[in-house]
């Protein structure tokens, strides 16, 4: 498929999540991009600007919006985040958000298969589509496995080991995403605490939190979880991760104080960020994240970026 | 001393004591989790592919790979014999890592030997090579067999296909990099 192509299809695509959104009662809202504070993260560095910072998620602002009683919000935004740049990276790319008070994760899965089912009849009305060589049909329900079953299933090593030796990531990376079923969305579940800057902890399970990935045709889409709202509890998460990051010589950041102050005031929720460009990847059948934005950071330099 | 921000396709550089070079490369980044770096990578001496996950934070020793132009002396079972015509310092490559290299090379001729620090692990020949047709069967004039191909053999013993016209003792010239005949040396 011509960039030319790929670029309509973005638009069309972007156009259809829209229609899904406003049909189901969302409202849609735009919040700062340049914001004095991100919620502070293990492995993500924000662009510092003049003022403070360009937003790595929309997050902090949507969750205060749901503590003003807004109770069905969607977002797509664009997101800065310092040093990602591979295949599948890109450090400015697109992100769409959506948050409902009253839900959980469990909800947030629901609405992901029927954002999958109703993008793929708009764009493959006869059905499956097909994912760098492999049949994929996104009407069919997704897969649903807990992290430890997917450790079991595919890993080395079990989850805690993982964990305690800091192999997670690349676990996952190397061994768990490569050996996921590809013909269906998958959703892995009820990740590690230790994994969760801003979710809930399972009530009943306090080892993982109530969060979750989205996977379709081995790319991974999107990541939502049920929103903690224990400001003293929050507060204490940035803090850890602000003195691990100090550790570990990354300067600490600000915590996003007023979203602290109001978090108080959120009812029980559940947010959710998923990646257009991944997704348009996915509608394309692109193996590149170049090939379905307009201009790459390096073509907007006016420079070339080798290809892996 | 390299860092994960330098990899890219082509680097060289040594692990546990052997040269190696990144044949592909990516940035990954697991659902909010630590960017690892994903290698697939040669080995320049036996071939051996390699996959290797870095993180931030890693560095690499560069391998100190160079190329010198030196004159194919002779060969002794599975020793090549190389000298360095400024130096007179001569280097022996073992057969594996000549390669296909052996198929084109005549005593005298000048290559381009790969070395890492004082070991030699490999030739670099020109694209182009000339060498004389030693074997062929004739060109049968009006064969109408639609054969646009016959078996030949040129001075170093290696064996390919050339066009039907080409006869015994004439200069072919061909291409190293795909092992064939690539035109006919007027003259």
């Amino acid at each position: 498929m011509k960039k030319r192509r790929k670029l309509l299809l973005r638009g069309e695509i972007i156009r259809e999540i829209r229609n899904f959104f406003h049909r189901n009662g969302f409202l849609e809202v735009e919040t700062p991009l340049l914001i004095p504070a991100n919620a502070p993260e293990d492995h993500i560095e924000p662009f510092t600007v003049y003022g403070g910072y360009l937003q790595t998620s929309p997050e902090i602002a949507m969750k205060r919006l749901l503590c003003r009683g807004y109770e069905k919000i969607f977002q797509i935004s664009r997101c800065w985040r310092i040093g990602e740049r591979g295949t599948r990276h890109l450090p400015e790319f697109t992100m769409l958000e959506w948050y409902r008070i009253g839900c959980d994760y469990h909800d947030l899965m629901n609405d992901c298969e029927y954002l999958l089912a109703f993008l793929s009849k708009s764009f493959f009305p006869d059905g499956g589509m097909v994912y760098q060589g492999v049949s994929l049909d996104l009407r069919k329900r997704c897969e649903k496995m807990t992290i430890r079953e997917a450790f079991e299933k595919y890993a080395s090593a079990d989850v805690s080991t993982a964990v305690s030796s800091g192999k997670f990531d690349e676990i996952v990376v190397t061994e768990i995403e490569p050996a996921l079923p590809k013909g269906y969305p998958v959703m892995l579940t009820e990740y590690p605490v230790e994994m969760a800057a801003l979710a809930r902890i399972k009530p009943g399970d306090p080892s993982v939190a109530e969060r979750f990935e989205l996977y379709a045709g081995g790319l991974e889409l999107a990541n939502g979880f049920s929103e903690l709202n224990d400001p003293a509890e929050q507060r204490r998460r940035f803090e850890h991760v602000n003195t691990k990051r100090v550790k570990s010589g990354l300067p600490p950041l600000p915590l996003p104080e007023p979203f602290l102050e109001e978090l108080s005031s959120m009812p029980p929720s559940a947010g959710i960020a998923l990646g257009i460009d991944r997704l348009v990847m996915l509608f394309a059948d692109s193996a590149c994240i170049n090939d379905v934005v307009a201009f790459t950071p390096e073509e907007s330099q006016g420079k070339e970026y080798a290809l892996p | 001393m390299y860092s994960v921000a330098d990899l890219k396709k082509g680097l060289k550089l040594t692990l546990d004591g052997d040269p190696y070079i990144v044949i592909a490369f990516d940035f990954v980044k697991p659902g909010k989790g630590q960017a690892l770096y994903r290698t697939k990578m040669r080995n320049m001496i036996n071939g051996t592919i390699l996959d290797r996950t870095y993180r931030s934070g890693e560095t690499f020793e560069p391998a100190r790979i160079e190329d010198r132009q030196m004159e194919f002396l002779y060969r002794e079972g599975t020793h090549y014999t190389f000298m360095d015509q400024q130096t007179y310092e001569q280097v022996i490559v073992e057969e594996d890592a000549i390669g296909d290299a052996k198929n084109y090379m005549l005593e005298n001729c000048k290559v381009d030997v790969l070395l890492f620090g004082e070991k030699a692990i490999g030739v670099t020949l020109p694209n182009f090579v000339n060498l004389r047709v030693t074997n062929t069967d004739p060109w049968a004039k009006g064969d109408t067999s639609g054969n646009d191909s016959k078996p030949a053999t040129v001075e170093t013993g290696y064996a390919l296909k050339v066009p039907p016209f080409i006869e015994e003792g004439e200069l072919i010239t061909i291409d190293t990099r795909t092992g064939e005949y690539s035109t006919r040396v007027k003259g």
